[in-house]
């Protein structure tokens, strides 16, 4: 990075941040206001008999019942989340548009891969009751092994994600002038709050709880954008003058590289890498355990693709956001941490705070705080099911009680919690990123198994799963590989040449072709050796089924009945 | 008597399935040309073309996809109505689920 040099010629010089108390005063009162919705929803939308939250139906995917708008809001916070909102301005204000414009294609051609595929998903779900996409892969496949694969890939690229998270939050307590303190924990001791009482609520009311907090967090994430890309330009000179001056800070050179910082249109060399980031980002989005948290939470087959028309808008505020990068060198904000270190992070949070009156820049800053929350929840949901049926019934205790399942994953949910805040507390904050960025190329090496599965089970489970450990073995190698040209650390980028050409692409597509090659070439290996195949338990109608098709366990109950019936009276019947 | 093997759906007619996965695929592939973009004019309101063609882009891919929800809709109706005859009875000899 090269703002590391500027930092160690700023750190000497820099006063300590003082405490905007006005603004702080805001973000407490919305956090609080939040954290009762956040308690409240324990109750919202449950049945009498379902009080307790007693099933992972109920506690993990709030009971199975979200409708279209409660979706629209839940998925909107679910995959724009705060570190998005820190994130992508940040690389547009370091570097320009290759590593963060791609954001807005990725969103983009993510709809029709979620219209493609989640539909199916859904159905064979339903059917099956399964809560996880390694509960899909063992009904489909009839393997222990690969579901295991599947689960443990899920929660390991799912921990850094929330650990990122609480950097969002970190990044909006520095601006605010929090966490200055003498002592390490009592410089943490915010942000040890604000999760110990999110983990709390989660706790309690499961996915109901970032399910009711998604809706104050989109309006105000929505509040603060619009008025932000309306009146910050009308103040700068327009976006022309805007786009210049990012024009001029891009094209100068950087004395570590030789090279220019970046650009704000990417050059020929830079295509290939634009286009497989966004491609890969898509295809991966999908298969982390959070976003298929909220799919199955929908309750019709129909309800996802509604709102993979609709689900766009966001995108068009991810793009402004971004833009937000630039607005913030025109305006010349130096996002100065409590350290007195330059760090870009802390771009949109200065940005707002230097430019609007306190009282607003308060609620924007909220708004990405709590944005912070509901994928956080969501997402230690979605790694304690994962834990729950996948690794705790499928290998510990079989015959785990629904209730017993969900205290399990209650419990999980504080352990992932109070993992994620170890890691950021105790890790330097780029292992978080290295890791988020290595998680990125894991998870998509799920792609095959389980994006194969919806369509076909032509696939061999062994052939699957050693492709799953090729994927994720030349990813992490490749990724490893990659060194920062200023700090000389590994996993310094995502981008990587193709191997024996120099061909700059993302790593996980890489990745992905040689784990979907390998697994092809050893599903035909396998047959002619007639290596035994895994029990497939779907069926091809469960891919097509919707709400009104019933489940396959009651299914089970008619015909067990009608079997006993039919004992009592004749023979015994042909099924 | 009903199992899970049961069809949910009659047998899929190709047409409209061919129809949105053609709509599907424009709207996964044209996003992701990059050289017919990357150019700074023509600008709009400031905008380089680069920018403003991608986010753009954001509502055609809405329009696409509301094209095709409609297209896949209509098509999904049809086929439950023909297992789902108004007396409760299902078909026995139809056995497409539309893979």
């Amino acid at each position: 990075m090269s703002a590391s040099l500027a930092a160690a010629v700023l750190s000497a010089a820099a006063p300590e941040r003082p405490i905007n108390g006005v603004a702080l005063t805001v973000v407490i009162v919305i956090f609080s206001l939040v954290a009762v919705m956040g308690f409240w929803a324990v109750r919202w939308r449950v049945k009498p008999e379902e009080r307790g939250l007693k099933s992972l139906d109920e506690w993990g995917l709030g009971g199975r019942s979200f409708g279209n708008w409660i979706t629209w809001f839940l998925l909107g916070g679910d995959l724009y989340t705060a570190y998005t909102f820190i994130a992508v301005p940040a690389a547009m204000y370091s570097t320009g548009s290759v590593t963060g414009f791609f954001a807005v294609p990725y969103t983009v051609v993510l709809y029709p891969i979620v219209f493609l595929l989640m539909a199916r998903l859904w159905s064979v779900s339903h059917r099956h009751g399964f809560v996880t996409p390694a509960d899909f892969v063992k009904g489909r496949y009839g393997s222990k092994s690969l579901s295991l694969a599947i689960a443990v890939t899920g929660i390991l690229a799912t921990m850094p994600y929330i650990a990122l998270q609480l950097v969002g939050i970190k990044a909006v307590l520095s601006v605010l002038g929090l966490g200055s303190g003498e002592n390490l924990f009592m410089a943490d001791l915010p942000l040890i709050i604000a999760f110990a009482v999110l983990a709390a609520y989660t706790y309690t009311a499961g996915l109901r709880a970032p399910a009711t907090i998604a809706v104050v967090k989109d309006l105000l994430i929505y509040l603060a954008i619009v008025v932000a890309i309306i009146w910050l330009p009308s103040h700068m000179g327009g976006w022309g003058a805007i786009f210049d001056s990012a024009q001029t800070k891009m094209s100068a050179i950087n004395p570590a590289t030789q090279k220019a910082v970046g650009s704000i249109i990417p050059g020929a060399t830079s295509f290939n890498a634009y286009w497989t980031l966004a491609l890969g980002s898509a295809m991966a989005l999908f298969m982390y355990p959070h976003t298929i948290t909220g799919v199955l939470a929908t309750k019709a087959r129909n309800t996802i693709r509604r709102n993979a028309v609709v689900l766009p808008l966001y995108t068009v505020m991810l793009g402004f956001l971004a833009l937000l990068g630039y607005v913030a060198i025109k305006a010349g904000t130096i996002p100065v941490g409590v350290d007195g270190k330059i760090n870009p992070q802390l771009i949109v949070p200065q940005l707002f705070l230097d430019n609007f009156p306190a009282w607003f820049a308060g609620v924007a800053l909220a708004a990405i705080a709590v944005g912070a929350l509901v994928p956080a929840a969501i997402m230690s949901i979605a790694a304690s099911n994962l834990f729950t049926r996948n690794i705790y019934r499928d290998f510990i205790k079989p015959h785990a009680t629904p209730e017993q399942e969900a205290k399990v994953s209650k419990v999980t949910s504080l352990v992932v919690k109070f993992g994620a805040l170890i890691f950021v507390l105790v890790m330097d904050q780029s292992a978080a990123i290295n890791m988020q960025l290595l998680g990125g190329i894991w998870i998509l090496q799920t792609f095959t198994a389980i994006v194969a599965g919806l369509y076909t089970n032509w696939f061999h489970r062994w052939a699957l799963l050693i492709g799953w450990a090729v994927g994720i073995g030349y990813g992490t190698w490749a990724a490893w590989n990659v060194v920062n040209p200023v700090t000389h650390a590994h996993f310094g980028g995502s981008i990587a040449a193709i191997p024996f050409t120099d061909i700059p692409i993302y790593i996980a597509i890489t990745a992905f072709v040689l784990n979907a090659l390998v697994s092809v070439i050893l599903t035909v290996v396998f047959r002619a050796l007639k290596v035994k195949d895994g029990v497939d338990s779907t069926t091809a109608s469960d891919y097509g089924a919707d709400e009104n098709d019933p489940k396959v366990a009651d299914i089970q109950k008619v015909m067990d009945k009608e079997i006993e019936q039919g004992e009592s009276e004749t023979a015994a019947p042909v099924v | 008597m009903s199992n899970s093997a049961t069809p949910t759906r009659g047998p899929a007619r190709p047409g409209p399935y061919i129809v949105a996965g053609i709509i599907l695929t424009i709207g996964i592939v044209l996003p992701l040309v990059v050289p017919m973009y990357a150019k700074h004019d023509p600008e709009l309101l400031g905008f380089p073309f680069f920018y403003w063609y991608q986010i753009l882009w954001v509502f055609v891919e809405a329009g696409l996809l509301w094209i095709t929800y409609t297209i896949v809709t209509r098509e999904d109706k049809r086929r439950r109505a023909a297992v789902h005859k108004p007396n409760g009875s299902s078909l026995s000899d139809s056995n497409g689920t539309g893979k």
